[in-house]
This record gives structure tokens, sequence and C-alpha cells, in this order.
């Protein structure tokens, strides 16, 4: 069984996770024997972009020793064979080019993306 | 009666916060109503939801105390549909994400709860007719 994985709400509690529990689901799922796509949407893209470093953060004496790296946690689907799309409408509204998100991602027209939902046994949007 | 579906239910949001849990609650209702077999897999807040130590508190703007107010609780909703399921003869399965559970302190779930892990939620999608998410925004 195939199933989209559809991610869209950005950053949600990625500090206190220290990842996207959506990519992090995915590839437990994935490991688990299961058929994943991942399509990126919205502000998730920002998921994949490389330059971004959230690290150094602390409260108090309380340094945060493993910050989330959504770019590496992306870029470890695909080498798990999972197919990581992302909508390139949405990427060029937020001014980001294939060259500032890692490697292997691709690109999908937002008139594609029913096609990619039809491709799939089931549809996940989170 | 329709014939008889099983659907799986991913959730992501806390009780008392959004609407989109009580649209769960209102959509698993309807499913076991209709003699439906229904799972759940209760991501990150959602956890609880089944929250055996939930209690009901009074509402001194409605002037009314608790049992008068008569208090929402997640977790007796959770349990009525899981009896109106058995008396139906059809299946109730909640599983909380074990992780989800421990990085909370939310290890007291109501009778009927499993713990589980992302495994049980591909496995109960995999044998269900459709799988519905009902992410956090």
């Amino acid at each position: 069984m195939k199933i989209l994985n559809i991610i869209e709400a950005a950053y949600r509690g990625t500090i206190e996770e220290q990842d996207d529990t959506i990519l992090w689901l995915t590839n437990i799922m994935q490991s688990g024997g299961g058929d994943f796509t991942v399509l990126l949407r919205g502000n998730a893209i920002n998921h994949c972009v490389t330059a971004q470093d959230c690290s150094g953060l602390s409260f108090g004496d309380w340094q945060q020793m493993q910050p989330p790296r959504l770019a590496d946690d992306t870029a470890a689907l695909i080498a798990k064979g999972v197919e990581v799309c992302y909508v390139v409408e949405d990427a060029a509204e937020r001014g980001l080019q294939p060259g500032d998100m890692v490697p292997g991602l691709k690109a999908v027209s937002r008139n594609a993306i029913a096609g990619l939902c039809d491709a799939h046994d089931q549809v996940w949007h989170w | 009666m329709s014939e008889t579906k099983t659907l799986t239910f991913a959730v992501m949001d806390p009780p008392y916060e959004t609407a989109r849990s009580t649209t769960l609650l209102r959509l698993l209702d309807i499913a076991v109503r209709r003699g439906h077999n229904v799972n759940v897999f209760a991501y990150e807040g959602a956890v609880y939801l089944p929250f055996a130590l939930q209690k009901p508190h009074p509402n001194p703007a409605h002037g009314r105390n608790a049992i008068e107010e008569g208090h929402l609780l997640p977790k007796d909703l959770i349990a009525a549909m899981m009896a109106a399921a058995e008396n139906a003869g059809t299946k109730f399965d909640w599983v909380n994400c074990g992780m989800c559970v421990d990085e909370r302190g939310a290890d007291q779930a109501i009778a009927g709860v499993r713990r589980g892990s992302p495994a049980d939620l591909l496995k109960m999608a995999q044998e269900s007719d459709n799988t519905l998410v009902i992410g956090t925004r």
C-alpha cells in the first residue's frame, strides 16, 4: 500500500521534539515496511533548506546539545528510498531555489498534486 | 445497515485546545453508531484525550457546581464509545504513541487504551478501508 504524507504544518514543536514529528514518523514507518512518499508544501518546504541552523539554544545553564536538523532528516528519508517532493510554486513564493534545498528532491507543480494523490492508496495530510 | 468498514484515525491535538479534537470525537461516534470498526492512533498531545486523571470542575461563570455543569471529559466520551462498540460487536481500538506518552508523563490512560508505536499506525492503516489524519495546524 502506497501512502502519501503531505506535510504542511511547519516547525510544529521542532525544538522540543528535536525533529519534525511527521518526518520522524515517516522514517520509522518506512523502516517498518511502509511505502511512503512525502510532499512538502506551504511553509513546510523550509524543512529541506540546508542553510538553516537553530543550534546554540540555551535556558539558564541548560544547553540544547542536539538541535533539530530538518534538512538532514529530509536527506535521510531520501537515502532510505522515500521519494520526497515539494510544490514548486510554494517554494518560489518563499524565494527558495533548488540549490537552497537538499539534493534529491522532486519538484511537483500544484496542478500535478491531484495526480500524485491519485497514484497513492492513502493520502495523509498533516 | 451499510457494509461494515474499518476506519483508522490519526490525531495529534490535545483536548481543550482546538475544535479538531471535538471533531475527531464526533466522527468516531458516528462511525461507531453506523457499525464500523474504528482504530485511533493518538500522536503527540492527543495522548491526553484518554488521560485517566481528567477531572470535572465547577463553572462559577455559569453558577453551577461540577455535577450541575456536567463537565465534558474526553476520557468519558472515549470510554462511552468503547462500550457502545463492544455492545454492537464492533472494534474500537485506541493506541497511544508510547514515546509521546513518556515525554508528557501521560501514562495513566483509561482502560482499553493500548500503548503502541508508529508500527501500529502502519498496521492499522494497512488493514483499514481508509485513514483520516487530523493533524495539528
